[in-house]
């Protein structure tokens, strides 16, 4: 289990077997209604949204969302949301936020897509906008890292009062393909990069970035019911924990929670 | 036997030939953009923007805070705030050794430079990135002294100013970088709430995490003209697309019209524009303590 490599875990964070948001919706919601579109452009199939009931709780749900098949994954466009994409995030999070539903986001993007219509309609912005007004949204939000946690395409979707995340899962500030290539000039030197990066479960924990880190087997494949269960347990527990809390509370835990984050070093002069 | 006999040896050369040369290094400095040579002192006198053709160079992060902040006069604000290597990254060099090369070239203790004093009549809390420093990239350290920037003039009730230039978010510390963008937004959140102003400044070069969060979050958000402004680098999108790019793609002006900038404005009205929008944004009855 604690053999693997950080490479072998981004291998396995990728493997086309792993269950994605729609997988987890199916295993671990009793339902689910999918909304669409930013009501400013499109509807971005990389990002999916909706209410779902779990446990007979109503909660929102929004999570990236990959293809399999080569067909599905450029529908999804290899899970790479546009702004449209983000907005409609958000969108749904401020439904839930009105009517006092708890918000759950499932993170698993390589990043936000590097395009040009991408750059032309504020990528930039509607992530900035995302962080700012998730870091304030006024409901509970668990935050789920369930397979590549890339860059601020993910963090987009990742402010939220408590961050699990799955054993074999990553999140890193850069791929390790890229930081390779930046670093190394070569991106054949991607493990080596990705010990470097210290992108693990592991390491995000000791980081204080994560607050729980969800055990799987040996890797976690569609097929696996006991995993996906775990995780179910484990969002339940935590949503009754933070329901508990008053809003102000929360919100003032969830800045505190963001404000702590971060080394360095402080001379005094 | 001739008049006038030599007393004194015959001069010889002095001087090398090869060093027989006018010094002008660091008298003239070429214009990138028009080629035109300019008198240092005269570029210095338009805020490093050239007289010729209006390229704006690049500038250092004390000299930009000097000039916005009236009679040039500020409060240095946690200069001690510098970066440690949470990572112990090493790749071709190590992190620590970096960061001591970008001290020693820079002269500045981290990529960002920020401070307290008073524009046009109006408190404000400014902070000035410098991409002389690790290409002035976004580590715990600079996103400590931004948030602790923020929460200042939330406390003092003042405006924030922040310029930016920047590759990003600084890879080198990992996520802990990468969650320095969630943690600035957070407190502009706040500064939102609190209903004070924020203006930003894009500067050439504003990329990655840094555009992505505080850069384009402000009120006001306002560009240097010809200033490179995006979420991926050029680089990074012809590899995607596997296309040449359009020219001006991702330049201010192409933001603008894209209608993600309020103002593209020329570095020496700059200061009389951000004065001007203070006045309509710092409000006493909102700003009283």
């Amino acid at each position: 289990m604690s053999d693997k490599t950080a490479f072998d875990r981004v291998q396995l964070a990728r493997h086309p077997d792993r269950p994605y948001t729609l997988d987890l919706i199916g295993k671990i919601f009793d339902d689910f209604v999918e909304l669409h579109g930013d009501r400013r452009f499109s509807d971005d199939a990389a990002i999916v949204a909706g209410f779902a009931s779990i446990e007979k709780m109503q909660v929102a749900v929004v999570g990236h969302q990959k293809g399999r098949d080569m067909q599905s994954r450029k529908a999804r466009n290899f899970g790479m949301p546009k702004p449209e994409g983000y907005r409609k995030a958000l969108r749904v999070m401020k439904i839930a936020e009105k009517f006092s539903r708890p918000v759950i986001t499932f993170v698993d993007t390589p990043g936000a897509y590097p395009g040009i219509d991408a750059e032309e309609r504020g990528q930039a912005e509607a992530i900035a906008y995302n962080l700012r007004e998730m870091a304030r949204l006024r409901t509970p939000v668990i935050v789920v890292v369930i397979g590549e946690g890339g860059s601020g395409g993910a963090l987009a979707i990742g402010v939220g009062d408590r961050i699990l995340m799955m054993e074999n899962a990553i999140y890193s500030v850069i791929s390790p393909e890229g930081c390779a290539a930046i670093l190394w000039k070569d991106a054949s030197f991607a493990p080596k990069a990705a010990q470097a990066l210290r992108l693990t479960a592991k390491d995000l924990f000791e980081f204080g970035v994560v607050d729980e880190v969800v055990p799987e087997d040996d890797g976690w494949f569609v097929s696996d019911e006991t995993t996906s269960s775990l995780l179910k347990r484990s969002i339940l527990k935590h949503l009754s924990d933070l329901c508990l809390l008053s809003t102000e509370e929360l919100l003032r835990l969830r800045y505190e929670k963001f404000r702590k984050m971060g080394l360095f070093f402080e001379a005094s002069f | 036997m001739s008049w006038f006999r030599r007393k004194k040896p015959k001069i010889t050369e002095l001087v090398d030939d090869k060093e027989r040369t006018v010094r002008t290094e660091g008298v003239f400095i070429k214009c990138s953009e028009c080629g035109a040579a300019l008198y240092k002192g005269e570029l210095e006198e338009s805020e490093y923007v050239c007289p010729k053709c209006g390229y704006h160079f690049r500038m250092g992060a004390r000299e930009r805070l000097k000039r916005l902040f009236d009679n040039g006069i500020y409060e240095p604000l946690d200069e001690g705030v510098m970066s440690s290597d949470p990572l112990e990254f090493f790749d071709s060099k190590s992190y620590k050794q970096r960061i001591e090369e970008a001290k020693a070239a820079s002269g500045l203790p981290e990529a960002v430079v920020t401070g307290k004093g008073v524009v046009g009549g109006h408190l404000v809390f400014a902070g000035v990135m410098d991409m002389s420093f690790i290409g002035g990239s976004m580590g715990s350290a600079v996103g400590e002294k931004i948030t602790r920037l923020i929460e200042r003039a939330i406390k003092e009730r003042g405006a924030v100013v922040i310029f930016s230039a920047s590759g990003g978010a600084r890879m080198q510390e990992g996520i802990l970088s990468l969650m320095q963008m969630a943690k600035i937004s957070a407190a502009l959140g706040r500064l939102h709430e609190e209903r004070l102003p924020y203006i930003s400044v894009m500067t050439d070069p504003t990329t990655g995490g840094v555009t992505a969060s505080f850069a384009m979050l402000g009120d006001v958000n306002i560009a240097e003209p010809k200033a490179l402004i995006g979420f991926a680098g050029p680089r990074v999108i012809e590899q995607t697309i596997r296309q040449k790019l359009p020219k001006g793609f991702q330049r201010s002006e192409f933001l603008l019209e894209h209608g993600m900038l309020d103002m593209v404005v020329d570095r020496r009205q700059m200061r009389q524009t951000i004065i001007r929008l203070l006045d309509f944004m710092m409000n006493d009855s909102l700003t009283r303590k």
